[in-house]
């Protein structure tokens, strides 16, 4: 039992740094623009399916490199044309526009690749296990979580030293005087969001190799990101990081004794929190307002 | 997938006027059967996925259908009357808008038959409309075993299996393969749970024992957890139940464990769309087919699988055939009752057998009496990566199974129908 | 025209076009229960918008508590007694309480966050309605129950085999909830809400306790969208867990925000618009969700005061 347990608590973590990876693009975009992104679900099937239409041209490496990057640019556009404009109105309208948004990415995708769930190949040698005791950490997976943590420090990387992270970090603090000062808030908004939509497109391509691929693939995967987000706290990117963490190990031990409330145990530990402490763990005071 | 709408139903201009001719031509013929409203359309509604997690099995239900409305008016139609499709979106899990639309169908439409839904809870409670209405409904493919047991009503037909009959057939199968030692991943709802017990039925029967199993929430996406649990327990034999995209997950994440390798994975029901969504590696295991594409020496499959590539440029699966022959039944019951009153139709598909160019299965399908349920020809084999018959021959059938074999008793089945006075 | 009497015109337009409808619904190519289905589903907006239009509080997890209504009622007849009146009351209060709970949790909210939260909650209901197979019939959903014909004494209404007869009790009691939110919204108490969209600061200032009003308004909003529920689950005769999905809520917000969310009639408007033009589009094509989609970005784009709101704004100029 206690080996089952551990075995679970590990593979919680694996699932909860692909909920991160998820939800770390959601709270970039939330945080600089206020913007729930109901649609990054969708974005994520396009990364995947783009990926598995460029495999058989530029492989699984090559694919793995282009399909988020060309995703991120569809996303860079849909915030050009559509989202900048509601920046000045009511949160309610970016919500329904991405709600819609959502709608025609699904069948987007699905009149595009079809209803049916296509074969997602990824390379041998990854797909085989590490060990037979410790059968559960494949090769895929374990490249899974080095590539999560890579994007993750690249990430934060990105946000602390270089000028766009530290114009996205200021905005997010205060966005009407990063403007003052000269920046121009439209463009950063822009990367921000195509950055954000960059991680779905990744967060897809690395599903593809382990979910089956449909064009409902990234609608299950939303809610938790959601989730990780409350609990790690509105405008805190570790707080989303270590919210993605930890529903990922606390619906993991679920599983092992009571399955039917996987699921739920992530929302019933988003209302303790919240009551506990209203603003999530690692969350800013005075956001909430 | 490049049809642009399939929803306007594709019975080519031809077959209609065929059918119309046919019509014109009975009533030369004999001036007294035929009527002003001879070129007025028999209706027949498809409530049926076409969007969300089914769409796919859902839109190849409808093409059968589709093939089936022009085979029957190229015959001369239903009593003369050319047939017509209208095809609503149920959407795959909202049994609301399901319920909506079947009401729409039989209310505003005049449909004389309602056909639907791959969603078992989805056909129930179109059932329950149907039922309301006194309006012969066919089901292609729901499976839960309450629709002709517990559940059943007089105007209610199935085409596809009881999950009892998959039990049953596969069972023998999964020891000989396998081991007796099985562990479940069952699905945690109605079709999982009484496709679970058949098979724990079958076990008691042929000496097999269930050392443990998980059920498992529909929609899990990570079935590591639960995989985990499996290996533990050390089966022979890991049975997944799960269907559709469950299964897609479920397989294709056991096999990157490398389980196959330590144990066989198998299962009961199985579907040649599922194993398409498979990666190559992961196309293995015990199963049992409803229907197949390859079944040589059986008269007409070849032509129906003709005319399907020719439709679609696939092969037909077993949903395929499911709307194809659903469809045809329709129009086989009013030829045979000579009516489109319901309950004379109810009374002549009684223990009807389908006409081998319709049932296309070794041994003549029939719908029990007092059950409504068909009774066809079960598959029992074994998935493979690629098999001879070219990139769509993914399975290989080792057994033939009769229905009457499998399907167990009337009595058991729970149904006790009562007919309108 | 003074704008009084066009008011008033207008309100006896509607009224006479709802007492109307089975009548004329068929001729213009709907059915009848298009016709109650527009009902259930405006009532459910307008209750939303109780919320979202006259107290500023953007709830996008209103489908917890109309399926809680409808799980309510199916519950009730199935495990309880074969009675429809009771049937809606146990699916009111069902609804009411688990509002008041969650609205008591969620009150110092704001904004994004808010809608983020009260999506997450609702979550759970769905949750526990797809997983919870012994009572709620998991995914399959409640089967095996219908309405029943209502007993008023000294005779039966059929509202069970009869279409129309279904359709006016259902009118009967939007109206009587309609009339209620009407009157609240007049009230005092109505007016306060009205401040505290406006500004809330200013009204915090005034020493109106703001999270009591807001609880309020969202507990009376959760009422009626519960009543809305129950008359749903009726109206089937059958509820899944689809209903407490987050998408039925996302379409709530846009039948309030297509008709018009400032204006009291306004949902209902958008929910004859949404529920009208799903029927259509979805027997006509497949690809109806890009439409619908299409739909949704369009109405965010260019008409983001709604149908009634820009009606109303070309008889000002």
């Amino acid at each position: 039992m206690t080996q089952l347990l551990l075995f679970n608590v590990f593979n919680g973590l694996i699932v909860g740094a692909f909920y991160a990876l998820m939800a770390l693009g959601l709270s970039l975009i939330l945080n600089l623009s206020g913007v729930i992104n109901f649609a990054h679900g969708g974005f994520l099937a396009i990364g995947a399916y783009l990926a598995y239409s460029l495999i058989p041209y530029v492989g699984f490496w090559g694919a793995l490199l282009i399909a988020p990057i060309l995703t991120a640019m569809i996303g860079l556009l849909v915030e050009r044309f559509l989202i900048r404009r509601l920046y000045q109105r009511d949160p309610l309208y970016s919500l329904l526009l991405t709600f819609g948004l959502a709608y025609i990415l699904e069948d987007g995708t699905r009149m595009i690749w079809g209803a049916q769930s296509l074969p997602y190949v990824i390379p041998d040698w990854l797909t085989s296990p590490l060990s037979s005791e410790y059968f559960f950490l494949t090769g895929y997976r374990l490249f899974m979580v080095v590539l999560v943590a890579v994007a993750v420090g690249a990430l934060f990387y990105i946000l602390s030293r270089t000028r766009l992270g530290m114009r996205i970090r200021a905005g997010t603090a205060d966005l009407e005087t990063v403007s003052v000062l000269g920046v121009n808030v439209r463009l950063l908004r822009n990367l921000n969001f195509g950055l954000g939509i960059y991680l779905a497109g990744l967060a897809g391509v690395l599903a593809a190799g382990m979910l089956g691929l449909d064009p409902t693939i990234g609608s299950t995967l939303i809610m938790p990101s959601f989730v990780a987000i409350i609990v790690g706290g509105l405008g805190s990117l570790p707080g989303t990081l270590l919210g993605g963490l930890l529903i990922g190990v606390v619906s993991g031990i679920t599983t092992v004794y009571f399955p039917s409330a996987s699921e739920a145990v992530m929302y019933v530990m988003m209302g303790v929190v919240l009551l506990v402490r209203p603003r999530g763990l690692l969350g800013e005071e005075g956001r909430l307002q | 997938m490049s049809d642009k709408n399939p929803l306007e139903t594709k019975v080519s201009r031809r077959s209609v006027i065929k059918a119309a001719a046919a019509a014109g031509a009975l009533q030369m013929g004999a001036p007294f059967i035929g009527n002003a409203r001879a070129a007025e359309p028999v209706k027949i509604g498809l409530d049926n996925p076409l969007t969300g997690t089914y769409a796919a099995v859902g839109k190849n239900e409808m093409i059968g259908c589709q093939l089936a409305i022009e085979q029957i008016n190229a015959k001369g139609g239903i009593l003369g009357r050319p047939a017509k499709l209208l095809v609503e979106d149920s959407t795959s899990g909202d049994a609301g808008t399901a319920v909506q639309k079947a009401r729409k169908l039989i209310e505003r439409d005049k449909v004389s038959f309602l056909l639907g839904n791959v969603n078992s809870a989805l056909a129930m409670a179109m059932a329950q409309v149907a039922y309301e209405k006194g309006v012969i409904h066919v089901v292609p493919g729901g499976h839960t075993d309450s629709i002709t047991g517990t559940d059943c009503h007089w105007n209610v037909f199935r085409i596809c299996n009881t999950t009892q009959m998959e039990a049953y057939a596969v069972g023998p199968e999964l020891l000989k393969k396998g081991g007796k030692k099985w562990y479940f991943i069952t699905p945690d709802y109605a079709f999982g749970h009484t496709l679970q017990a058949g098979l724990e039925r079958a076990a008691a029967k042929i000496g097999a024992v269930k050392v443990g199993g998980d059920l498992t929430p529909l929609g899990t996406t990570d079935f590591s957890s639960y995989l985990i649990k499996a290996q533990a327990a050390k089966p022979d034999v890991i049975i997944f139940l799960t269907q559709g995209n469950d299964m897609i997950n479920a397989l294709k994440q056991a096999v990157q464990f490398g389980l196959e390798k330590r144990f066989h994975l198998a299962g009961a029901q199985q579907e040649l769309e599922a194993l398409e969504g498979l990666p190559p590696e992961a196309r293995i295991g015990t199963w049992v087919f409803e229907w197949y594409w390859k079944q040589p020496g059986v008269p007409h499959v070849a032509e129906f699988v003709a005319a399907i590539k020719k439709k679609t440029g696939r092969v037909p699966t077993a949903r395929t055939w499911f709307g194809f022959a659903s469809t045809w039944t329709c129009a086989l019951a009013a030829n045979k009752a000579k009516s489109l009153d319901a309950r004379k139709m109810a009374k002549a598909l009684q223990g009807m057998k389908l006409p081998p160019e319709v049932g296309l299965m070794p041994e003549q399908p029939f719908f029990r009496a007092g059950q409504n349920q068909l009774i066809p020809t079960l598959y029992v084999g074994n998935a493979q990566a690629k098999g001879p018959g070219g990139p769509d021959d993914l399975f290989n059938v080792t057994e033939v199974v009769k229905g009457t074999d499998v399907a167990g008793t009337l009595e058991e089945s729970g149904c006790k129908m009562v007919w309108p006075t | 025209m003074s704008a009084l009497t066009r008011q008033r015109l207008s309100l006896a337009l509607i009224w006479l076009a709802l007492l109307t409808m089975p009548y004329w619904m068929n001729a213009v190519g709907g059915y009848t229960e298009l016709g109650t289905r527009v009902l259930v589903l405006g009532l459910a907006a307008m209750a939303l918008n109780f919320l979202l239009g006259f107290t500023g509080v953007l709830s996008f997890g209103h489908a917890a508590y109309f399926g809680l209504g409808a799980y309510g009622a199916g519950m009730a007849i199935k495990y309880l007694a074969p009675s429809t009146p009771l049937a809606i009351v146990i699916g009111v209060v069902l609804g009411t309480l688990a509002g008041a709970i969650i609205g008591a949790l969620i009150v110092k909210l704001r904004g994004v966050y808010f809608a983020m939260v009260t999506i997450a909650f609702a979550q759970v209901f769905f949750f526990i309605a797809i997983r919870w197979n012994a009572v709620t019939g998991g995914d399959d959903g409640l089967t095996g129950w219908h309405r029943h014909a209502l007993d008023l004494g000294f005779g039966k209404i059929d509202i069970l085999n009869n279409d129309k007869a279904f359709y006016y009790l259902v009118l009967v009691l939007f109206a009587i909830a309609v009339g209620l939110m009407a009157l609240l919204l007049r009230s005092p108490f109505g007016r306060t809400l009205l401040a505290i969209r406006e500004n809330e600061r200013r009204a915090r200032f005034l020493g109106l306790p703001i999270e009591q009003h807001i609880w309020l308004s969202f507990v009376i909003s959760c009422l009626f969208a519960s009543l809305a529920g129950t008359l749903f689950a009726l109206l089937s005769n059958f509820i899944d867990p689809h209903a407490l999905h987050w998408s039925q809520s996302g379409n709530f917000v846009i039948m309030a925000v297509l008709g018009g969310m400032r204006s009291f009639w306004g949902p209902l408007v958008g929910a004859a618009i949404f529920v009208v033009l799903q029927d259509y589009v979805s027997s006509h094509t497949a690809n109806w969700m890009s439409i619908i989609g299409l739909f949704f970005v369009l109405v965010v784009m260019f008409f983001p005061r709604g149908v009634l709101g820009m009606l109303r704004r070309k008889a000002k100029s």
